[in-house]
């Protein structure tokens, strides 16, 4: 594998760009991004939220609303279409040429640009052999599997040296045994070649392994930009909160230092030191944050429900005021419905969403 | 090891094994009766009058030598390639317009878009006679065309009556019965498949010849078989048109009625159908490889 392979890091910046679709209605609010050079930033969100649309955008298949531009480095390529902007596509269907071989495919970008077919080979070939399908050069394409495919998709996109790589839910069409072996391959991709990605899904667990940065989006609007981290322990807003994992929503509130959950735990619970903002009326708490106790446990809680996922169990569990809450437990620990838990919170694993 | 050679391992499932029915011979009387009025239909109404087609043909006072008369009787040879190469000239110029405006139509939305394609598709309905009247309205003695250009010109342009006029009038039905075929192909293309090759920095004309003939291409050729094969048959409009030139078809005709000639009107029947024939398959074989590859 030649390991002189770089590709240019080539930062990405959107200005107000917005999208309305021509019978009303905005698919895209105008938003604001800049991409760091060689950065892969990930756009996560539920379907119809924007995210394909601003990648379309990035790509030159969807021009933004009058007012938007798009800037790959210092330049303004928001007139110019895909076909000038050498940019690299990856697409959900793979979109390879069925009338192609594999090697034929890989070569094609090479060949409409007019380069000598002996270096066009060599490129190709030089190409497949990163993505590791050297041997399946002169296959049809039919006679790959979804993940060879997908990795042809790759080199194909890759061999013309794209300013920037565009993959538009890639993983999404296979299943969960390849998905993870790909995702690993391409992660090391682009880290090797230092190329800047957009990469859209809307499976957190890939936007959380791939991303430097995670754009959230919702509703055609941004809502958070962050690492993995801070999207998932330090959520922007409810939607986040909520969309990014699994999260527990309790009231209470937070005065003088102290905090005090509300009357969904019962009487029991008393107030625990609290470093927060004052005045905090709702704290948020992912299920892996709060701790089953032998003893000295804040509260009780009934086993609702008890679901074994192998590496951990998920417990819907209910305190005695009526709050449900959902709890992870050791995967070797087995519980019944209706058994009574202890329950413990760390208050500095508490969060709370900016007011 | 590939899926094949694990399969291999398994032990059968049932004799014959994956579900293929072999016709072992306890089979066999089973097989042939459940064929056996499919294949007396087959019999019946088509190998039975091709078998007297052809005894006709021989049978006549030229003997067998009826059949070689499409080579040595120069009316038939000319007429035999002034067939082929207008049904030839037809495909392709109705290939090419249908695949333009199949295109066109699937990928644009307009008012009035279902209406476009319904009026393009009401001649299928017309008789070939209808046709050749349109075509002589047309361009006829007494047509439009020849009335706009006396009055422009000074001279009359009538060209219903000759190769022109028939080229006109077998375009004229064949492109509703290609376009639908094209334009449901078309829906069908992905359009994943256009933006990738225009990421890749393919230009229009690159997409056509790269992307989507390719994928038009199974479409186009059975379509082309049929409008081919209806064009060499064609004899409606060519009855009403052909005064001057003679086709296939209308010689037969010819034969048949007017001279009373059944034997060479058989004989040139079988040969059109062989001519026809072999063309299509000659295509196809042409094209086959890549119709495989793109399946």
């Amino acid at each position: 594998m030649p390991s002189n392979f770089h590709l240019d890091a080539v930062p990405i910046r959107l200005q107000a760009c917005g999208k309305s679709w021509e019978g009303g209605g905005r698919a895209l609010e105008p938003l604001d991004l800049a991409i760091r050079g060689g950065e892969t930033i990930v756009f996560l969100g539920p379907s119809g939220c924007g995210k394909t649309t601003t990648l379309r955008i990035i790509a030159g298949l969807e021009s933004p609303d009058p007012g938007g531009r798009v800037f790959f480095g210092e330049e303004d390529v928001t007139e110019l279409p895909i076909e000038r902007r050498n940019v690299g596509m990856v697409f959900q269907s793979y979109a390879l040429f069925p009338n192609m071989t594999v090697i034929e495919n890989v070569a094609y970008g090479l060949k409409v640009r007019g380069v000598p077919r002996v270096e066009r080979a060599a490129r190709a070939e030089e190409m497949l052999e990163m993505v590791k399908l050297g041997e399946f050069a002169g296959r049809r394409i039919d006679q790959l599997s979804g993940g060879q495919r997908q990795r042809v998709a790759l080199a194909r996109a890759l061999v013309v040296r794209p300013r920037v790589l565009l993959l538009d839910e890639p993983l999404t069409a296979l299943d969960a045994k390849l998905r993870d072996g790909l995702r690993l391959e391409i992660d090391r991709l682009l880290r090797q070649l230092g190329i800047t990605a957009v990469y859209v899904t809307h499976d957190q667990g890939e936007a959380m392994a791939l991303g430097d940065r995670i754009v959230v989006m919702a509703e055609g609007r941004i809502a958070q930009v962050g690492t993995p981290r801070e999207i998932y322990y330090r959520p922007a807003n409810a939607f986040v909160a909520e969309f990014v994992g699994t999260m527990n929503r309790l009231s209470g509130e937070a005065r003088n230092g102290r905090m005090r959950l509300g009357p969904g735990f019962g009487v029991a619970l008393a107030s625990l030191p609290w470093s927060g903002p004052d005045g905090a009326q709702e704290f948020l708490v992912r299920p892996e944050d709060i701790d089953l106790a032998e003893e000295g446990g804040h509260f009780d809680a009934r086993v609702a429900a008890s679901v074994f996922l192998g590496d951990r169990t998920r417990l819907v569990v209910e305190t005695e005021g009526g709050q449900p809450l959902t709890v992870d437990a050791p995967g070797r620990a087995d519980f019944a419905r209706g058994q009574s838990v202890a329950l413990r919170l760390d208050p500095n694993r508490l969060l709370t969403l900016p007011a | 090891m590939s899926l094949r050679d694990a399969s291999s391992l398994l032990p059968p499932l049932r004799r014959g094994g994956r579900g293929r029915v072999r016709s072992g011979g306890r089979d066999l009387p089973l097989l042939a009766g459940m064929i056996a009025p499919a294949a007396a239909v087959f019999g019946a109404f088509f190998l039975l009058p091709l078998a007297r087609l052809f005894a006709i043909g021989g049978g006549g006072a030229e003997g067998w030598a009826a059949y070689a008369t499409i080579l040595t009787d120069a009316g038939h040879r000319d007429g035999l390639i002034a067939t082929v190469l207008l049904s030839a000239a037809v495909t392709a110029a109705t290939l090419a317009a249908s695949t333009v405006a199949g295109l066109f139509l699937v990928r644009h939305r307009f008012p009035g878009h279902a209406l476009l394609v319904a009026m393009l598709t009401f001649p299928l309905a017309f008789p070939g006679v209808v046709v050749g009247f349109m075509v002589i309205m047309l361009a006829g003695r007494q047509g439009l065309l020849g009335t706009i250009t006396q009055a422009l010109f000074g001279g009359k342009l009538v060209f219903a009556y000759s190769m022109a006029g028939l080229f006109l009038g077998y375009l004229y039905f064949s492109i509703p019965r290609v376009i639908l075929t094209v334009m449901a192909a078309a829906e069908k293309l992905d359009p994943r498949l256009e933006e990738a090759a225009r990421s890749l920095g393919a230009t229009r004309a690159q997409l056509v010849a790269h992307v989507i003939l390719p994928a038009l291409k199974p479409a186009l050729l059975s379509a082309g078989a049929l409008c081919f094969a209806t064009a060499m048959g064609a004899f409606g409009t060519a009855f009403t048109l052909a005064t001057r030139i003679n086709v296939l078809p209308m010689i037969i005709y010819t034969e048949f009625t007017l001279q009373a000639n059944l034997a060479t009107a058989a004989a040139l029947s079988l040969v059109l159908g062989l001519v026809t024939w072999a063309v299509l398959a000659a295509a196809r074989s042409f094209a086959g490889s890549s119709v495989a590859a793109a399946g």
